[in-house]
């Protein structure tokens, strides 16, 4: 029962703390943001000299330490590894790629949306016919094969990352990049953030909320169980928004977006059909890989490669608009995930069935 | 006569695609899937209810057996 209303409450506490974040300092629309503050944390650890996106967010270290510590408390931190890892970075980076186009992972699509930016909703439909393309494949027997259980302590890899990232976060030492102005320089209290940061890695992991999966189980069996908290998240954060009057219907002059309804499209629509073949959004990657997947590990380290490559090269977006070089890799990452996923087609499922 | 699928180690939704096959597809009156976390367990028991079917689990070691009986 507690399963059912669990990932309600995890919606709940997401869109409400998202926008709360906002109020003390982070940027507009980006309380949360996975694949922005994967950015923010590559531009810190210099992976990008983009100055105005470096940072190093607690918010994401705190996913991972949240997701890790209680799977540890709750008996379900399982180590394993070994589903093609390499296909899962690659994956992971291009939906880095796709997310930094449009300006936002899946979770911050929902949180635009929610202060009335339409071109979250171009984002939305964009990501929608993502998930249901890449759902053709599974359907067709795509799999990225099993994962199996290793050692426990390949498993406390990415917690320690997260550790790592948190001290130098504290101690900031001469290495680690902090934006003076730009989206890296706003941001909440450091114990604010890595706060909601825990709550929300510690509550995704109870409640397994998904981005991705809430439409892929609508399309695919009329489950709307993960959705709801898709929905959830949606509904708190526009009260929110509506309390604090940071609800603006419109396309135009939306903050840390841009109105190109193709490329917002397209951009969402690689997120979204990566995240499939992953079996889960950005913000899943991170819980997963704090419940000691290493698999989800890589696609997370993929996914910062993705994040340095974005702003090394001159891939994302940005309020000024979309770049030739982000349209040419939208593109590219649609055909090379559609190969990727016509290659790894399992011949059949039937050596996984036994009669007794 | 029942059913045994082995879905330990695959991505969502992968062990839920399987067992919805198998009873879509298999005339036996049970259906075994065996997973190794939670989230598959936990989809699989959602999985049986909305299809109108008893389920079933019990933990073999760090697995777990969801049994769906129609």
């Amino acid at each position: 029962m507690f399963r059912n209303k669990s990932v309600l409450i995890t919606g709940g506490v997401i869109g409400a703390l998202s926008v709360i974040l906002t109020v003390f300092g982070n940027p507009a629309n980006m309380g949360i943001c996975v694949a922005c503050f994967i950015r923010d944390i590559a531009g810190a650890l210099g992976l990008h000299r983009a100055e105005v996106v470096q940072y190093l967010r607690p918010e994401i270290p705190g996913f991972i330490l949240g997701a890790f510590i209680i799977s540890v408390f709750a008996g379900e931190f399982r180590t394993r590894g070994g589903s093609a890892p390499l296909t899962r970075f690659f994956i992971g980076f291009f939906v880095m790629i796709g997310a930094l186009v449009f300006l936002g992972c899946p979770l911050r699509m929902v949180l635009r949306l929610a202060s009335g930016d339409l071109n979250a909703l171009v984002g939305f439909l964009g990501f929608a016919v993502g998930i249901y393309a890449g759902l053709q494949w599974l359907k067709k027997g795509f799999s990225l094969g099993r994962s199996y259980k290793i050692e426990k302590g390949n498993g406390y890899i990415l917690p320690l990352f997260a550790v790592a990232l948190i001290i130098f976060a504290l101690i900031s030492p001469s290495f680690i990049f902090h934006s003076t102005k730009g989206p890296g320089s706003m941001s909440a209290p450091f114990i604010l953030s890595l706060g909601v940061g825990l709550l929300v890695g510690i509550l995704a992991q109870r409640s397994r909320i998904c981005m991705a999966g809430g439409l892929r189980d609508v399309f695919l069996m009329k489950d709307f169980h993960l959705f709801s908290g898709f929905i959830t998240i949606f509904a708190v954060a526009l009260v929110f928004n509506f309390i604090f009057g940071n609800f603006r219907l419109g396309f135009t002059g939306q903050p840390i977006a841009h109105s190109d309804g193709l490329w917002n499209f397209l951009g969402m629509f690689l997120a979204g059909y990566g995240s499939v073949l992953l079996g889960g959004c950005p913000l899943r990657q991170c819980i997963l890989a704090g419940e000691g997947d290493t698999d989800a590990a890589v696609t997370f380290l993929g996914m910062l490669l993705g994040a340095a490559f974005s702003h090394n090269f001159g891939l994302a977006s940005s309020a000024e608009g979309v770049t030739a070089g982000g349209q040419v890799s939208v593109i590219i990452g649609i055909i090379l995930l559609t190969g990727l996923a016509y290659l790894n087609i399992a011949k059949s499922f039937s050596s996984n069935k036994k009669r007794r | 006569m029942s059913e045994l699928i082995d879905a330990r180690g695959l991505s969502c939704p992968q062990p839920v695609m399987m067992a919805k096959k198998a009873l879509d597809s298999s005339k036996e009156s049970e259906l075994e899937i065996m997973v190794d976390n939670a989230t598959a367990r936990d989809n699989l028991l959602r999985l049986a209810k909305h299809s109108g079917c008893k389920a079933d689990v019990t933990s073999d070691g760090e697995d777990f057996i969801v049994k769906i009986t129609r």
